[in-house]
């Protein structure tokens, strides 16, 4: 088996209101399917609850958020990846679905330091305010002229997800967005 | 600039995370159709001043088509609602009429 890499081998820029970091390889699964039918094999390949619409469940090293009515992406270490899809065939023999490792398909950001949100906010459409997005929500939207999905971990930092195609182009916008001293856009702003 | 409700995420989104898909409720001719039928249904379309009906894709989403109903003079947005429907349903209706009595209905 190769060595997994990370599209940008673990850039990093520091800006002036936030950090923005690629992180290491990230074991991620897609699961299709009706929900109600997918559940328990979910909780036995991971050990998480369902989450509802637009959530996300994080314990750990491991998460599974809620990406569409019919789909959900589960997080997990690298190495677990083919446990987790050889339990999930397992449960899910004679049921309609549809599991998949999309691990290198994906790169993965923590955009973490005060300016966080408004680094956000300057890429996405998507309404930043605190009252509006907090922890155990994903949001699926742009940013900037790409697809992605962010949520934010139990440091309160956000994490996004974009295909690795674009991992470059995230990363050089992110780190632009970052450049500059936060706005206080924000001021109530929670994540660290 | 629209804003518009994804009925499966159930959350606004800005039209640039949308896809635009035109007319709703286009209902296909054929197969056996006349000429006429079919080319009406590929060309023939309401572009309406006032209340439309519109097909739209959360493509930076969930990637769902859903419906919408909205003033395309106004921009003004009646509801959304999910495609599985050859109709818009009772509530987006009762909602146009709401806000436009002068509404004729769908052509
Ligand atoms: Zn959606």
């Amino acid at each position: 088996m190769s060595e997994a890499r990370s599209p940008l081998g673990g850039a990093v820029c520091q800006g002036e209101g936030a950090k923005v970091e690629e992180l290491p390889a990230q074991g991620m699964v897609t699961l299709r399917g009706a929900m109600g039918d997918i559940a328990d094999a979910v909780t036995a390949a991971i050990g998480l609850s369902m989450p509802s619409q637009r959530e996300i469940v994080i314990a750990g090293d491991k998460a599974v958020a809620w990406m569409s009515p019919d789909e959900l992406l589960l997080l997990m270490p690298h190495a677990e990846v083919q446990a987790c899809l050889t339990t999930l065939s397992e449960r899910l023999d004679g049921t309609h679905h549809l599991a998949v490792d999309v691990s290198d398909a994906r790169a993965v950001f923590r955009i973490s330091g005060a300016g966080a949100r408004e680094v956000l906010a300057r890429l996405c459409p998507a309404d930043l305010s605190p009252a509006a997005f907090g922890p155990g929500e994903l949001r699926r939207t742009r940013l900037a002229q790409v697809p992605a999905a962010f949520w934010i971990d139990e440091a309160g930092a956000f994490r996004l997800i974009c295909f690795r195609s674009v991992a470059r182009y995230a990363f050089d916008v992110l780190c632009g967005a970052a450049r500059g001293a936060p706005v206080g856009f924000f001021p109530e702003s929670d994540a660290v | 600039m629209l804003t518009l409700k994804c009925p499966y995420c159930g959350i606004l989104c800005d039209e640039t995370e949308l896809a635009a898909g035109g007319e709703a409720h286009v209902k296909r001719a054929g197969p056996g159709s006349s000429d006429e039928a079919f080319e009406a249904y590929l060309f023939d379309r309401e572009n309406p001043m006032g209340v439309h009906f519109e097909r739209w894709r959360h493509a930076h989403g969930c990637g769902k088509w859903f419906l919408a109903a909205r003033d395309t003079v106004t921009m003004e947005v009646f509801g959304t609602y999910k495609a599985q429907t050859t109709e818009p349903p009772e509530e987006i209706v009762a909602a146009i009429r709401a806000r436009r009595p002068e509404w004729e209905g769908r052509a």
